[in-house]
Protein backbone atom coordinates (compact mmCIF):
# COMPACT_ATOMS: atom_id res chain seq x y z
CA UNK A 1 0.00 0.00 0.00
CA UNK A 2 0.56 3.86 -0.85
CA UNK A 3 3.04 4.58 2.49
CA UNK A 4 3.55 8.64 3.94
CA UNK A 5 6.99 8.84 1.73
CA UNK A 6 5.44 8.48 -1.16
CA UNK A 7 2.83 10.54 -0.75
CA UNK A 8 4.58 13.02 0.81
CA UNK A 9 7.01 13.12 -2.39
CA UNK A 10 4.04 13.59 -4.44
CA UNK A 11 2.91 15.96 -2.76
CA UNK A 12 6.06 18.29 -2.31
CA UNK A 13 6.11 17.86 -6.20
CA UNK A 14 3.27 19.28 -6.75
CA UNK A 15 3.36 22.29 -4.08
CA UNK A 16 7.05 22.96 -4.40
CA UNK A 17 8.40 22.02 -7.36
CA UNK A 18 5.59 23.52 -10.17
CA UNK A 19 4.76 19.81 -11.28
CA UNK A 20 1.46 19.91 -13.45
CA UNK A 21 0.17 18.67 -16.24
CA UNK A 22 0.47 21.37 -18.75
CA UNK A 23 -2.12 20.59 -21.30
CA UNK A 24 -5.15 18.42 -21.98
CA UNK A 25 -5.55 19.29 -26.21
CA UNK A 26 -8.67 17.75 -27.62
CA UNK A 27 -8.06 17.31 -31.19
CA UNK A 28 -11.03 17.66 -33.66
CA UNK A 29 -11.54 16.84 -37.15
CA UNK A 30 -13.12 19.59 -39.16
CA UNK A 31 -13.42 17.69 -42.31
CA UNK A 32 -16.83 16.66 -42.12
CA UNK A 33 -17.65 20.29 -42.24
CA UNK A 34 -16.45 21.00 -45.31
CA UNK A 35 -18.65 23.73 -47.59
CA UNK A 36 -18.58 25.70 -50.56
CA UNK A 37 -20.93 28.26 -48.74
CA UNK A 38 -19.18 29.83 -46.03
CA UNK A 39 -21.65 31.16 -43.92
CA UNK A 40 -22.54 27.55 -43.54
CA UNK A 41 -19.45 26.33 -43.00
CA UNK A 42 -18.48 28.83 -40.34
CA UNK A 43 -21.89 28.23 -38.51
CA UNK A 44 -20.97 24.01 -39.09
CA UNK A 45 -17.32 24.95 -37.44
CA UNK A 46 -18.65 26.37 -34.53
CA UNK A 47 -21.46 23.60 -34.07
CA UNK A 48 -18.89 20.54 -33.99
CA UNK A 49 -16.36 22.46 -31.80
CA UNK A 50 -18.57 23.30 -29.58
CA UNK A 51 -20.45 19.91 -28.80
CA UNK A 52 -17.31 18.42 -29.07
CA UNK A 53 -15.57 20.97 -26.33
CA UNK A 54 -18.51 21.91 -23.93
CA UNK A 55 -17.42 19.73 -21.36
CA UNK A 56 -13.81 20.29 -21.78
CA UNK A 57 -13.04 22.77 -19.21
CA UNK A 58 -15.58 21.17 -16.56
CA UNK A 59 -13.63 18.06 -16.91
CA UNK A 60 -10.19 18.93 -16.47
CA UNK A 61 -11.26 21.31 -13.30
CA UNK A 62 -12.84 18.04 -12.05
CA UNK A 63 -9.79 15.52 -12.18
CA UNK A 64 -7.54 18.46 -11.22
CA UNK A 65 -9.43 18.35 -8.25
CA UNK A 66 -9.91 14.78 -7.62
CA UNK A 67 -5.89 14.26 -8.15
CA UNK A 68 -4.96 17.26 -6.54
CA UNK A 69 -2.77 18.11 -9.51
CA UNK A 70 -2.62 21.41 -11.22
CA UNK A 71 -3.96 21.27 -15.41
CA UNK A 72 -2.76 24.36 -16.45
CA UNK A 73 -4.41 24.36 -19.63
CA UNK A 74 -7.26 22.88 -21.51
CA UNK A 75 -7.16 23.71 -25.29
CA UNK A 76 -8.27 22.43 -28.92
CA UNK A 77 -6.89 21.88 -32.01
CA UNK A 78 -8.23 21.16 -35.21
CA UNK A 79 -8.06 20.14 -38.54
CA UNK A 80 -5.31 22.51 -40.58
CA UNK A 81 -7.75 25.16 -42.12
CA UNK A 82 -6.28 26.01 -45.40
CA UNK A 83 -8.21 22.15 -46.39
CA UNK A 84 -11.08 22.98 -44.43
CA UNK A 85 -11.84 26.60 -45.77
CA UNK A 86 -10.90 25.88 -49.66
CA UNK A 87 -13.75 25.78 -51.01
CA UNK A 88 -15.38 28.28 -49.43
CA UNK A 89 -12.58 30.82 -49.34
CA UNK A 90 -11.83 33.22 -51.98
CA UNK A 91 -10.17 36.22 -50.13
CA UNK A 92 -8.20 36.72 -47.40
CA UNK A 93 -11.15 38.38 -45.32
CA UNK A 94 -12.63 35.06 -45.60
CA UNK A 95 -10.37 33.28 -44.42
CA UNK A 96 -10.03 35.60 -41.91
CA UNK A 97 -13.61 34.88 -41.15
CA UNK A 98 -13.06 31.54 -39.74
CA UNK A 99 -10.50 32.57 -37.41
CA UNK A 100 -12.85 34.85 -35.61
CA UNK A 101 -15.31 32.14 -35.85
CA UNK A 102 -12.54 29.67 -33.98
CA UNK A 103 -11.95 32.23 -31.61
CA UNK A 104 -15.73 32.75 -30.42
CA UNK A 105 -16.25 29.30 -30.20
CA UNK A 106 -12.96 29.10 -27.88
CA UNK A 107 -14.34 32.11 -25.76
CA UNK A 108 -17.62 30.06 -25.24
CA UNK A 109 -16.18 26.85 -24.33
CA UNK A 110 -13.53 28.63 -22.12
CA UNK A 111 -10.05 27.53 -23.46
CA UNK A 112 -7.39 29.27 -23.87
CA UNK A 113 -5.98 28.73 -26.90
CA UNK A 114 -7.22 27.28 -30.46
CA UNK A 115 -4.91 25.77 -32.75
CA UNK A 116 -4.82 24.85 -36.26
CA UNK A 117 -5.60 27.76 -38.41
CA UNK A 118 -2.71 26.03 -40.57
CA UNK A 119 -1.75 24.95 -43.56
CA UNK A 120 0.73 22.46 -44.29
CA UNK A 121 2.85 23.02 -47.17
CA UNK A 122 6.35 21.13 -47.04
CA UNK A 123 6.34 20.61 -51.03
CA UNK A 124 3.92 23.10 -52.90
CA UNK A 125 0.91 25.38 -52.47
CA UNK A 126 -2.43 25.20 -53.14
CA UNK A 127 -4.17 28.49 -54.08
CA UNK A 128 -6.13 28.11 -50.87
CA UNK A 129 -2.86 27.33 -48.70
CA UNK A 130 -1.38 30.47 -50.16
CA UNK A 131 -4.82 32.32 -49.37
CA UNK A 132 -4.88 30.88 -45.52
CA UNK A 133 -0.82 32.27 -45.37
CA UNK A 134 -1.78 35.52 -47.10
CA UNK A 135 -4.81 35.99 -44.16
CA UNK A 136 -3.10 34.97 -41.29
CA UNK A 137 -1.82 38.49 -40.39
CA UNK A 138 -4.93 39.65 -40.23
CA UNK A 139 -6.47 36.44 -38.68
CA UNK A 140 -3.58 36.68 -35.59
CA UNK A 141 -4.42 40.47 -35.17
CA UNK A 142 -8.22 40.34 -35.51
CA UNK A 143 -8.68 37.18 -32.51
CA UNK A 144 -7.16 36.67 -29.17
CA UNK A 145 -6.87 33.12 -28.70
CA UNK A 146 -6.12 31.73 -32.45
CA UNK A 147 -2.92 30.18 -32.91
CA UNK A 148 -1.58 29.14 -36.22
CA UNK A 149 1.10 26.91 -37.68
CA UNK A 150 2.66 26.61 -41.08
CA UNK A 151 4.54 23.48 -41.73
CA UNK A 152 7.12 24.56 -45.15
CA UNK A 153 9.38 21.53 -45.16
CA UNK A 154 9.93 17.94 -44.35
CA UNK A 155 12.88 15.23 -44.71
CA UNK A 156 10.17 13.05 -47.08
CA UNK A 157 9.69 16.28 -49.17
CA UNK A 158 12.37 18.51 -48.97
CA UNK A 159 11.70 22.45 -48.01
CA UNK A 160 8.72 24.54 -49.83
CA UNK A 161 11.75 27.80 -50.55
CA UNK A 162 8.44 29.50 -52.15
CA UNK A 163 6.91 29.42 -48.32
CA UNK A 164 9.63 29.82 -46.44
CA UNK A 165 10.21 33.87 -48.45
CA UNK A 166 6.36 34.45 -47.69
CA UNK A 167 6.71 33.02 -44.21
CA UNK A 168 9.35 35.62 -43.50
CA UNK A 169 6.89 38.43 -45.04
CA UNK A 170 3.93 37.19 -43.57
CA UNK A 171 5.68 37.31 -39.64
CA UNK A 172 6.96 41.06 -40.49
CA UNK A 173 3.57 41.59 -41.47
CA UNK A 174 2.07 40.01 -38.82
CA UNK A 175 4.15 41.89 -36.47
CA UNK A 176 3.44 45.09 -37.88
CA UNK A 177 -0.15 44.21 -37.53
CA UNK A 178 0.00 44.23 -33.69
CA UNK A 179 2.41 46.38 -33.33
CA UNK A 180 0.60 47.67 -30.78
CA UNK A 181 0.50 45.05 -28.66
CA UNK A 182 4.10 44.22 -29.16
CA UNK A 183 4.03 42.57 -32.16
CA UNK A 184 1.86 40.01 -30.00
CA UNK A 185 0.56 38.31 -32.94
CA UNK A 186 3.97 36.48 -33.77
CA UNK A 187 4.14 34.61 -30.49
CA UNK A 188 0.89 32.87 -31.80
CA UNK A 189 2.10 31.71 -35.14
CA UNK A 190 4.64 28.89 -35.79
CA UNK A 191 7.01 27.84 -38.79
CA UNK A 192 7.47 24.22 -38.71
CA UNK A 193 9.73 20.89 -40.47
CA UNK A 194 8.36 17.87 -39.45
CA UNK A 195 5.19 18.97 -37.91
CA UNK A 196 4.00 16.30 -35.79
CA UNK A 197 -0.14 15.39 -36.22
CA UNK A 198 -0.50 15.03 -32.84
CA UNK A 199 1.36 17.99 -31.16
CA UNK A 200 -0.97 19.42 -28.16
CA UNK A 201 1.36 22.04 -27.68
CA UNK A 202 0.70 25.76 -29.01
CA UNK A 203 1.24 27.20 -30.73
CA UNK A 204 1.81 24.93 -33.10
CA UNK A 205 -0.55 22.08 -32.68
CA UNK A 206 -2.65 21.03 -35.04
CA UNK A 207 -5.13 18.33 -35.66
CA UNK A 208 -3.65 16.06 -38.28
CA UNK A 209 -5.88 14.51 -41.57
CA UNK A 210 -4.37 10.96 -40.24
CA UNK A 211 -6.21 11.28 -36.49
CA UNK A 212 -9.28 10.16 -35.40
CA UNK A 213 -13.05 12.06 -35.24
CA UNK A 214 -11.56 13.46 -31.88
CA UNK A 215 -9.01 12.15 -30.14
CA UNK A 216 -6.95 13.40 -26.61
CA UNK A 217 -3.78 14.48 -26.14
CA UNK A 218 -2.01 15.36 -23.36
CA UNK A 219 1.12 17.45 -22.54
CA UNK A 220 3.27 17.02 -19.22
CA UNK A 221 5.59 19.63 -17.99
CA UNK A 222 8.13 19.26 -14.61
CA UNK A 223 11.50 21.10 -15.00
CA UNK A 224 11.48 21.73 -11.97
CA UNK A 225 11.07 18.52 -10.38
CA UNK A 226 13.75 17.20 -12.57
CA UNK A 227 16.35 20.22 -10.93
CA UNK A 228 15.57 19.05 -7.22
CA UNK A 229 16.07 15.63 -8.34
CA UNK A 230 19.44 16.37 -9.06
CA UNK A 231 20.55 19.36 -7.07
CA UNK A 232 20.80 15.65 -4.82
CA UNK A 233 23.45 14.44 -7.24
CA UNK A 234 25.68 17.09 -7.72
CA UNK A 235 29.56 16.33 -8.70
CA UNK A 236 28.37 12.58 -9.38
CA UNK A 237 29.37 10.77 -12.58
CA UNK A 238 27.07 10.96 -15.79
CA UNK A 239 25.83 7.09 -15.21
CA UNK A 240 23.87 8.42 -12.07
CA UNK A 241 22.82 11.34 -13.34
CA UNK A 242 21.04 10.23 -16.36
CA UNK A 243 19.47 7.45 -14.43
CA UNK A 244 18.21 10.34 -12.18
CA UNK A 245 16.16 12.24 -15.00
CA UNK A 246 15.17 9.02 -16.42
CA UNK A 247 13.39 8.09 -12.90
CA UNK A 248 12.29 11.39 -12.74
CA UNK A 249 10.83 11.59 -16.19
CA UNK A 250 9.00 8.53 -15.87
CA UNK A 251 7.24 9.81 -12.09
CA UNK A 252 6.56 12.93 -14.12
CA UNK A 253 5.06 10.62 -17.46
CA UNK A 254 3.07 8.57 -15.63
CA UNK A 255 1.05 11.35 -13.97
CA UNK A 256 0.30 12.56 -17.34
CA UNK A 257 -0.62 9.17 -18.56
CA UNK A 258 -3.09 9.07 -15.60
CA UNK A 259 -4.59 12.52 -16.52
CA UNK A 260 -4.82 11.34 -20.24
CA UNK A 261 -6.62 8.30 -19.83
CA UNK A 262 -9.01 9.84 -17.11
CA UNK A 263 -10.07 12.85 -19.46
CA UNK A 264 -10.47 10.30 -22.35
CA UNK A 265 -12.90 7.90 -20.16
CA UNK A 266 -14.69 11.09 -18.96
CA UNK A 267 -15.13 12.79 -22.45
CA UNK A 268 -15.58 9.29 -24.24
CA UNK A 269 -12.74 10.83 -26.73
CA UNK A 270 -10.65 7.87 -27.40
CA UNK A 271 -6.78 8.56 -25.97
CA UNK A 272 -4.10 10.08 -28.11
CA UNK A 273 -0.48 10.50 -27.09
CA UNK A 274 1.30 11.61 -23.80
CA UNK A 275 4.04 14.21 -25.26
CA UNK A 276 6.68 13.95 -23.22
CA UNK A 277 7.86 17.50 -22.32
CA UNK A 278 9.51 19.81 -20.36
CA UNK A 279 7.94 22.55 -21.05
CA UNK A 280 8.77 25.56 -19.09
CA UNK A 281 6.96 28.46 -17.40
CA UNK A 282 8.56 31.86 -16.17
CA UNK A 283 7.58 31.05 -12.97
CA UNK A 284 10.88 30.95 -10.77
CA UNK A 285 11.87 27.24 -10.39
CA UNK A 286 9.90 26.02 -13.99
CA UNK A 287 13.15 26.11 -15.78
CA UNK A 288 14.37 24.26 -18.43
CA UNK A 289 18.14 26.67 -18.64
CA UNK A 290 18.15 25.83 -14.58
CA UNK A 291 18.43 22.40 -15.05
CA UNK A 292 21.35 22.57 -17.69
CA UNK A 293 23.30 25.07 -14.95
CA UNK A 294 22.55 22.13 -12.52
CA UNK A 295 24.28 19.48 -14.87
CA UNK A 296 26.99 22.22 -14.38
CA UNK A 297 27.25 24.86 -16.77
CA UNK A 298 27.19 28.49 -15.38
CA UNK A 299 24.68 29.55 -17.77
CA UNK A 300 22.80 28.32 -20.40
CA UNK A 301 25.02 29.13 -23.44
CA UNK A 302 28.07 28.10 -21.72
CA UNK A 303 30.37 25.45 -23.51
CA UNK A 304 29.04 22.10 -23.04
CA UNK A 305 25.19 23.58 -23.12
CA UNK A 306 24.71 20.97 -26.21
CA UNK A 307 25.57 18.26 -24.71
CA UNK A 308 23.88 18.78 -21.82
CA UNK A 309 20.53 19.39 -23.44
CA UNK A 310 21.54 16.16 -25.65
CA UNK A 311 21.80 14.01 -22.78
CA UNK A 312 18.60 15.66 -20.77
CA UNK A 313 16.45 15.22 -23.77
CA UNK A 314 17.37 11.96 -24.20
CA UNK A 315 16.78 10.69 -20.73
CA UNK A 316 13.72 12.66 -20.29
CA UNK A 317 12.85 10.39 -23.72
CA UNK A 318 14.18 6.92 -22.34
CA UNK A 319 12.32 7.38 -18.92
CA UNK A 320 9.03 8.42 -20.07
CA UNK A 321 8.88 6.14 -22.97
CA UNK A 322 8.14 3.40 -20.02
CA UNK A 323 5.57 5.34 -18.68
CA UNK A 324 2.94 5.78 -21.29
CA UNK A 325 1.21 3.10 -23.80
CA UNK A 326 1.07 6.15 -26.41
CA UNK A 327 3.60 8.43 -26.77
CA UNK A 328 4.27 10.97 -29.18
CA UNK A 329 3.33 14.86 -30.28
CA UNK A 330 6.99 16.80 -29.68
CA UNK A 331 8.19 14.92 -26.69
CA UNK A 332 11.47 16.70 -25.49
CA UNK A 333 12.80 19.89 -23.71
CA UNK A 334 11.48 23.03 -25.28
CA UNK A 335 14.48 25.75 -25.18
CA UNK A 336 11.75 28.89 -25.34
CA UNK A 337 13.52 32.08 -24.42
CA UNK A 338 10.72 34.59 -23.39
CA UNK A 339 8.79 31.66 -21.05
CA UNK A 340 12.41 30.69 -19.03
CA UNK A 341 13.68 32.94 -16.64
CA UNK A 342 16.85 30.80 -16.86
CA UNK A 343 17.30 31.45 -20.61
CA UNK A 344 16.44 35.36 -20.16
CA UNK A 345 18.88 35.22 -17.14
CA UNK A 346 21.47 33.65 -19.64
CA UNK A 347 20.82 36.45 -22.32
CA UNK A 348 21.39 39.16 -19.95
CA UNK A 349 24.25 37.69 -18.89
CA UNK A 350 25.56 37.55 -22.34
CA UNK A 351 26.24 34.04 -22.19
CA UNK A 352 23.05 32.58 -24.98
CA UNK A 353 23.42 34.09 -28.57
CA UNK A 354 21.10 33.21 -32.01
CA UNK A 355 23.56 30.91 -33.30
CA UNK A 356 23.86 28.99 -29.63
CA UNK A 357 20.29 28.50 -29.78
CA UNK A 358 20.59 27.06 -33.04
CA UNK A 359 22.77 24.51 -32.28
CA UNK A 360 20.89 23.48 -29.63
CA UNK A 361 17.80 22.83 -31.54
CA UNK A 362 20.09 20.23 -33.21
CA UNK A 363 19.49 18.14 -29.91
CA UNK A 364 16.14 19.23 -28.55
CA UNK A 365 12.39 18.58 -29.63
CA UNK A 366 11.36 22.09 -31.31
CA UNK A 367 13.59 25.12 -32.14
CA UNK A 368 14.07 28.96 -32.27
CA UNK A 369 11.59 29.37 -29.55
CA UNK A 370 9.73 33.33 -28.34
CA UNK A 371 12.83 34.92 -29.73
CA UNK A 372 12.38 38.87 -29.75
CA UNK A 373 14.33 40.01 -32.46
CA UNK A 374 14.79 43.60 -33.60
CA UNK A 375 11.70 45.17 -35.27
CA UNK A 376 13.58 46.26 -38.58
CA UNK A 377 15.16 43.31 -38.81
CA UNK A 378 14.55 42.25 -43.13
CA UNK A 379 11.60 39.54 -44.07
CA UNK A 380 14.40 37.85 -45.94
CA UNK A 381 16.57 37.83 -42.82
CA UNK A 382 13.79 35.72 -41.04
CA UNK A 383 13.19 33.51 -44.06
CA UNK A 384 17.08 33.24 -43.95
CA UNK A 385 16.70 31.92 -40.24
CA UNK A 386 13.98 29.92 -41.15
CA UNK A 387 15.78 28.22 -43.74
CA UNK A 388 18.36 27.03 -41.48
CA UNK A 389 15.79 25.66 -38.45
CA UNK A 390 13.78 23.95 -41.33
CA UNK A 391 17.58 22.83 -42.38
CA UNK A 392 18.46 20.98 -39.01
CA UNK A 393 14.87 19.16 -38.60
CA UNK A 394 15.31 18.32 -42.41
CA UNK A 395 18.68 16.51 -42.61
CA UNK A 396 18.09 15.35 -38.76
CA UNK A 397 14.57 13.46 -39.53
CA UNK A 398 13.26 15.62 -36.31
CA UNK A 399 10.50 18.49 -35.73
CA UNK A 400 11.86 21.81 -35.90
CA UNK A 401 9.98 25.27 -35.67
CA UNK A 402 10.37 28.96 -35.37
CA UNK A 403 8.71 31.12 -33.36
CA UNK A 404 10.37 34.41 -33.79
CA UNK A 405 9.25 37.82 -33.13
CA UNK A 406 10.33 41.20 -34.89
CA UNK A 407 9.14 43.93 -32.34
CA UNK A 408 8.38 47.03 -34.56
CA UNK A 409 9.57 50.05 -32.47
CA UNK A 410 12.55 48.29 -30.72
CA UNK A 411 15.79 47.49 -30.66
CA UNK A 412 18.79 45.40 -29.35
CA UNK A 413 18.72 46.09 -25.68
CA UNK A 414 15.31 46.57 -25.04
CA UNK A 415 12.78 44.30 -23.87
CA UNK A 416 9.37 43.11 -24.50
CA UNK A 417 6.27 41.79 -22.10
CA UNK A 418 4.17 39.67 -23.65
CA UNK A 419 2.40 38.47 -20.56
CA UNK A 420 1.21 35.46 -18.81
CA UNK A 421 2.72 32.14 -19.64
CA UNK A 422 4.41 34.17 -22.72
CA UNK A 423 6.15 35.60 -20.73
CA UNK A 424 8.79 38.57 -20.97
CA UNK A 425 12.35 39.46 -23.28
CA UNK A 426 15.37 40.70 -23.91
CA UNK A 427 15.63 41.67 -28.13
CA UNK A 428 18.43 39.50 -29.26
CA UNK A 429 20.84 40.43 -31.66
CA UNK A 430 20.61 38.87 -35.23
CA UNK A 431 23.64 38.88 -37.94
CA UNK A 432 23.31 41.74 -40.35
CA UNK A 433 24.67 40.34 -43.05
CA UNK A 434 22.38 39.74 -46.10
CA UNK A 435 20.94 36.78 -47.88
CA UNK A 436 18.67 38.07 -50.13
CA UNK A 437 19.90 36.13 -53.30
CA UNK A 438 20.05 33.17 -51.44
CA UNK A 439 15.70 33.37 -50.35
CA UNK A 440 14.89 34.94 -53.60
CA UNK A 441 15.65 32.04 -55.83
CA UNK A 442 12.40 30.60 -55.65
CA UNK A 443 11.40 26.90 -55.88
CA UNK A 444 12.03 24.13 -53.36
CA UNK A 445 15.33 22.13 -51.57
CA UNK A 446 14.86 18.28 -52.84
CA UNK A 447 14.47 15.81 -50.16
CA UNK A 448 17.80 14.61 -48.63
CA UNK A 449 19.32 11.32 -49.88
CA UNK A 450 19.15 9.36 -46.57
CA UNK A 451 14.64 10.37 -47.03
CA UNK A 452 14.59 7.17 -49.81
CA UNK A 453 14.42 4.67 -47.72
CA UNK A 454 11.77 2.69 -49.82
CA UNK B 1 -13.56 -0.16 -3.06
CA UNK B 2 -12.67 3.31 -4.12
CA UNK B 3 -9.47 4.56 -2.10
CA UNK B 4 -8.55 8.18 -1.26
CA UNK B 5 -5.84 9.46 0.60
CA UNK B 6 -5.90 12.59 2.87
CA UNK B 7 -3.52 14.15 4.39
CA UNK B 8 -2.84 16.42 7.11
CA UNK B 9 -0.42 18.89 8.02
CA UNK B 10 -0.15 21.57 10.46
CA UNK B 11 0.40 22.82 13.93
CA UNK B 12 0.04 19.77 16.53
CA UNK B 13 -3.35 20.70 18.62
CA UNK B 14 -5.24 18.79 20.58
CA UNK B 15 -7.92 16.53 18.82
CA UNK B 16 -6.84 16.48 14.73
CA UNK B 17 -7.33 13.10 14.59
CA UNK B 18 -10.58 13.59 16.83
CA UNK B 19 -12.12 16.10 14.53
CA UNK B 20 -11.18 14.45 10.87
CA UNK B 21 -12.61 11.16 12.07
CA UNK B 22 -15.49 12.18 13.01
CA UNK B 23 -16.32 13.96 9.69
CA UNK B 24 -15.74 10.78 8.38
CA UNK B 25 -18.03 8.48 9.98
CA UNK B 26 -20.99 11.48 9.55
CA UNK B 27 -19.98 10.92 5.89
CA UNK B 28 -20.11 6.98 5.99
CA UNK B 29 -16.29 7.12 4.70
CA UNK B 30 -14.51 4.24 5.37
CA UNK B 31 -10.66 4.82 7.04
CA UNK B 32 -8.65 1.65 6.44
CA UNK B 33 -5.04 3.05 7.06
CA UNK B 34 -3.74 5.46 9.56
CA UNK B 35 0.13 6.63 9.79
CA UNK B 36 0.91 9.77 11.64
CA UNK B 37 4.04 11.33 12.44
CA UNK B 38 4.99 14.73 14.74
CA UNK B 39 8.21 16.19 13.36
CA UNK B 40 9.38 19.40 15.49
CA UNK B 41 6.07 19.97 16.53
CA UNK B 42 4.39 19.61 13.38
CA UNK B 43 1.52 17.41 12.91
CA UNK B 44 2.11 14.92 9.37
CA UNK B 45 -0.74 12.44 8.80
CA UNK B 46 -2.11 10.44 5.95
CA UNK B 47 -5.32 8.33 5.94
CA UNK B 48 -6.09 6.23 3.59
CA UNK B 49 -9.92 5.36 3.27
CA UNK B 50 -12.83 4.12 1.20
CA UNK B 51 -15.35 6.97 -0.45
CA UNK B 52 -17.36 3.81 -1.90
CA UNK B 53 -20.63 4.46 0.53
CA UNK B 54 -19.69 8.50 0.56
CA UNK B 55 -23.40 10.09 0.48
CA UNK B 56 -21.24 13.01 -1.27
CA UNK B 57 -19.90 14.13 -4.24
CA UNK B 58 -15.83 14.16 -4.04
CA UNK B 59 -15.47 18.01 -5.02
CA UNK B 60 -18.21 18.45 -1.84
CA UNK B 61 -16.19 16.71 0.48
CA UNK B 62 -13.21 17.93 -0.48
CA UNK B 63 -14.30 20.98 -0.10
CA UNK B 64 -15.66 20.90 3.29
CA UNK B 65 -12.51 18.91 4.52
CA UNK B 66 -10.31 22.20 3.13
CA UNK B 67 -12.58 23.74 4.92
CA UNK B 68 -12.34 22.10 8.50
CA UNK B 69 -8.91 22.03 8.52
CA UNK B 70 -9.05 25.89 8.34
CA UNK B 71 -11.13 25.67 11.23
CA UNK B 72 -8.43 23.19 12.90
CA UNK B 73 -5.21 25.23 11.95
CA UNK B 74 -4.16 23.05 9.45
CA UNK B 75 -4.30 21.89 5.56
CA UNK B 76 -5.98 19.36 4.44
CA UNK B 77 -5.76 17.66 0.94
CA UNK B 78 -7.84 14.91 -0.36
CA UNK B 79 -6.64 12.97 -3.00
CA UNK B 80 -7.57 9.80 -5.18
CA UNK B 81 -5.29 7.39 -4.73
CA UNK B 82 -4.61 6.57 -8.28
CA UNK B 83 -2.24 9.62 -8.68
CA UNK B 84 0.34 8.13 -5.85
CA UNK B 85 -0.25 4.41 -7.46
CA UNK B 86 0.50 5.66 -11.23
CA UNK B 87 3.30 7.42 -9.92
CA UNK B 88 5.30 5.14 -7.63
CA UNK B 89 3.75 1.50 -8.80
CA UNK B 90 4.74 0.14 -11.65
Amino acid sequence: MINLYEVTETNKMIAEENLDVRTITLGISLLDCIDSDLNKLNDKIYHKIYEAAKDLVATGEEISREFGIPIVNKRISVTPIAMIGGAACKTVEDFASIAKTLDKVAHEVGVNFIGGYSALVSKGMTPADELLIRSIPLALSTTERVCSSVNVGSTKTGINMDAVKLMGEMIKEAAEYTKEQDSLGCAKLVVFCNAPDDNPFMAGAFHGVTEADKIINVGVSGPGVVKTALEQVRGQNFEILCETIKKTAFKVTRVGQLVAQEASKRLQVPFGIVDLSLAPTPAVGDSVADILCEIGLEYAGAPGTTAALALLNDQVKKGGVMASSYVGGLSGAFIPVSEDQGMIDALVAGALTLEKLEAMTCVCSVGLDMIAIPGDTKATTISGIIADEMAIGMINQKTTAVRIIPVIGKGVGETVEFGGLLGYAPIMPVNPFSCDAFVNRGGRIPAPIHSFKN
Amino acid sequence: MNKTIITVVGKDTVGIIARVCTYLAENNINILDISQTIVQGYFNMMMIVDTNSMTKKFGDMADEMTALGEEIGVVIKCQKEEIFDSMHRI
